[in-house]
C-alpha cells in the first residue's frame, strides 16, 4: 500500500516490519522521528518490541549489544554528535559481530553549530567495521533497512549495517512509499537465530579477552567475512527484488553509463538530482552517466573498476577530509589505480546546502570540458561563494 | 585446540568459567581484615568489582577470596571502621 510519509517515518515503518525486537534509542536531530514514530508503535501495541529510552548513545549501542547477544533482533537510530559519541562502542559491536541495524540520519558534526545534512558523521565513521549502505530516497530506506537485516544476520557476514539517509532531504520529506505486506516481509526475514546466545543455563563468556595469539586471526575473519558480504548484499537486492518488485543494482547502480564518456560517482539523495540533469543533457547529445555507490563498506572495489573504461570520472563528495580530498573520491581513485582516464573530486552539499539542478549541470559540463581539454584542478568545491559568478 | 582462523568459534566465546582464572596472583598488595575490629557492615563486600569479598551468612565476618581478589585496595579504601589493611606480597 503507497503512504505519504517521511523517509524517517519509513525507517521506523521499516523495523516493525523486520520484527525488531529491542530498541534502545537516544533523540537526536534530525533522527528523532524515528525514535518517536517507533515509541508510538510500541505504546499503542502495534508494535511488540521492548523499547528502551537510553541516557546516552554510547549507552543505546551497548544495551543492543547485550540484547542482540541473547538472540534479539536490535534496532537504533542516530545521527551527527550522537553517532561520534557511540564510535567505541560502533567498534564493539562489529567486533564481537552483533548484526545490529542502525539508520544515521546523516548530518554535519559541529563546531560550530550546524544540525542540516551531509556526510561527515557516516564517512567518520568508516572503520568501525560496519556495513554502510546510502540510500537515495524514502522507498530505498524502507527497503534497505529490511534488506540490511537480510545480510547483517546471514551466518556468513554476522556484521552490523548503518542505513545513511541524508538528513533533513530525506528524513523529513514526505514522498510515497509503497509499504510492502507483514507476509511478504516474513517470507524475506526470517527470525533472527544465532547460535551461541547468552543463557543463563548454559553460561559461557562472550567477548572476553582475545590475547595477542589470536586476535589477528579474529580481525582476519571480520575481513574476509565483510569480503563475502559483497555477495549477499547482491543477492538480498536481487531476492528483494523477486519479492516485492523493486531492486537496486546491488552495490552501486549504475545509470546510462553504458556508452557514456563522463560518469559521475555519487552517493545518497543527490544521486536523484544527477539522474535528472544527466537525463536532461542527454537529450542534448552530451554521453553522461551516473554511477550511485549503495555501499560504501564492503566497498565496491569491482564494479567502480569497471569504471576505467569512461574518459572521465568524476567523484561527487558531501564531505571533506581535511589535508586531503573527499573520502569517495579517494576511494573510487584507489579502485581504479593504473587506468589513465581523468578524475576529478567535486564536494559539495555541506552544511545543509542544496545541492541544485545547476549545480549538477554545471558538474556534468565541467568533465565534458577536462575530457577535451585536460584536468583543471583536482577538487571543486562546488556553490562555494568564490566570487568567480561560476555557479 | 585451534590450529587455523578457520576453526575460530564464530564470534568470541570461552566456556570455561571465570572462577577457573586464579587473577589472585596478578596482587601487589593483599587486604587483611582485622576481625576486631570489622563491624560487620559489608560496605567491602558490597564494593569490591571482583566479587573477591566472601559472606558466607549473614552476620558473619567477610573474608577474603584470594584466589581471585586482585588487590585493587578498594575494599581497604572505603572500610569505615578502618579494618582492612593492604600488605605487601612478598616477592
Amino acid at each position: 500500500m503507497i503512504h505519504a510519509i517521511t523517509a524517517n517515518h519509513a525507517a521506523a515503518l521499516a523495523a516493525k516490519l523486520a520484527r525488531v525486537e529491542v530498541a534502545a534509542v537516544y533523540p537526536i536531530t534530525p533522527q528523532t522521528t524515528i525514535s518517536e514514530k517507533l515509541a508510538d508503535m510500541v505504546s499503542n501495541g502495534e508494535m511488540e518490541a521492548r523499547f528502551l529510552l537510553m541516557e546516552s548513545e554510547h549507552s543505546a549501542m551497548s544495551a543492543l549489544i547485550g540484547a542482540s547477544y541473547v538472540g534479539a533482533r536490535t534496532f537504533t537510530a542516530t545521527s551527527s554528535h550522537g553517532l561520534a559519541l557511540m564510535h567505541e562502542v560502533l567498534m564493539w559491536a562489529s567486533g564481537v559481530r552483533r548484526p545490529i541495524v542502525m539508520p544515521v540520519a546523516a548530518r554535519t558534526i559541529g563546531g560550530p553549530w550546524n544540525i542540516w545534512g551531509e556526510h561527515m558523521d557516516v564517512i567518520t565513521e568508516r572503520d568501525v567495521g560496519w556495513m554502510q549502505f546510502y540510500c537515495e530516497n524514502n522507498q530505498e530506506v524502507l527497503d534497505t533497512v529490511l534488506m540490511a537485516y537480510k545480510v547483517a544476520e546471514d551466518p556468513s557476514v554476522m556484521l552490523p549495517a548503518m542505513v545513511v539517509v541524508d538528513g533533513f532531504i530525506l528524513t523529513h520529506t514526505v514522498d510515497a512509499v509503497d509499504v510492502p505486506n507483514q507476509s511478504l516481509v516474513d517470507k524475506y526475514l526470517p527470525k533472527f537465530a544465532p547460535d551461541p546466545v547468552l543463557d543463563m543455563d548454559d553460561p559461557r563468556r562472550f567477548g572476553g579477552l582475545v590475547m595477542p595469539d589470536w586476535w589477528t586471526e579474529f580481525r582476519y575473519r571480520i575481513a574476509t567475512d565483510m569480503e563475502g558480504a559483497k555477495e549477499r548484499i547482491r543477492e538480498a537486492d536481487r531476492e528483494f527484488g523477486r519479492l516485492f518488485g523493486r531492486s537496486y543494482g546491488g552495490l552501486v547502480e549504475e545509470y546510462r553509463t553504458g556508452d557514456a564518456d563522463a560518469v559521475l560517482v555519487v552517493a545518497g539523495s543527490a544521486a536523484g538530482t544527477a539522474k535528472e540533469v544527466a537525463d536532461r543533457l542527454r537529450e542534448e547529445g552530451l554521453r553522461v552517466g551516473v554511477a550511485r555507490i549503495r555501499v560504501f563498506r564492503p566497498f565496491p572495489s569491482e564494479e567502480i573498476a569497471r569504471l576505467s573504461s569512461k574518459k572521465v570520472v568524476g567523484v561527487f563528495d558531501r564531505s571533506f577530509t581535511f589535508g586531503d580530498g573527499g573520502a569517495m573520491f579517494n576511494e573510487v581513485r584507489s579502485a581504479m589505480h593504473g587506468s589513465d582516464n581523468i578524475m576529478k573530486n567535486y564536494v559539495g552539499g555541506l552544511g545543509g546546502r542544496d545541492v541544485t539542478a545547476a549545480h549538477m549541470e554545471w558538474i556534468f559540463r565541467n568533465m565534458i570540458d577536462i575530457g577535451e581539454r585536460g584536468l583543471d584542478r583536482k577538487i571543486e568545491w562546488v556553490g562555494l561563494r568564490d566570487g568567480s559568478g561560476r555557479w | 585446540m585451534y590450529e587455523t582462523y578457520r576453526d575460530l568459534p564464530p564470534i568470541q566465546i570461552t566456556t570455561q568459567s571465570t572462577e577457573d582464572m586464579p587473577t589472585g596472583t596478578w596482587r601487589t598488595f593483599r587486604p587483611v581484615i582485622d576481625e576486631e575490629k570489622c563491624n560487620n557492615c559489608y560496605f567491602c563486600w558490597k564494593f569490591c568489582p571482583d566479587l573477591s569479598i566472601v559472606v558466607r551468612e549473614e552476620g558473619d565476618h567477610p573474608s577474603v577470596d584470594y584466589v581471585h581478589c586482585k588487590g585493587c585496595g578498594i575494599c581497604a579504601n572505603e572500610c569505615r571502621a578502618g579494618a582492612i589493611v593492604m600488605e605487601r606480597e612478598p616477592l
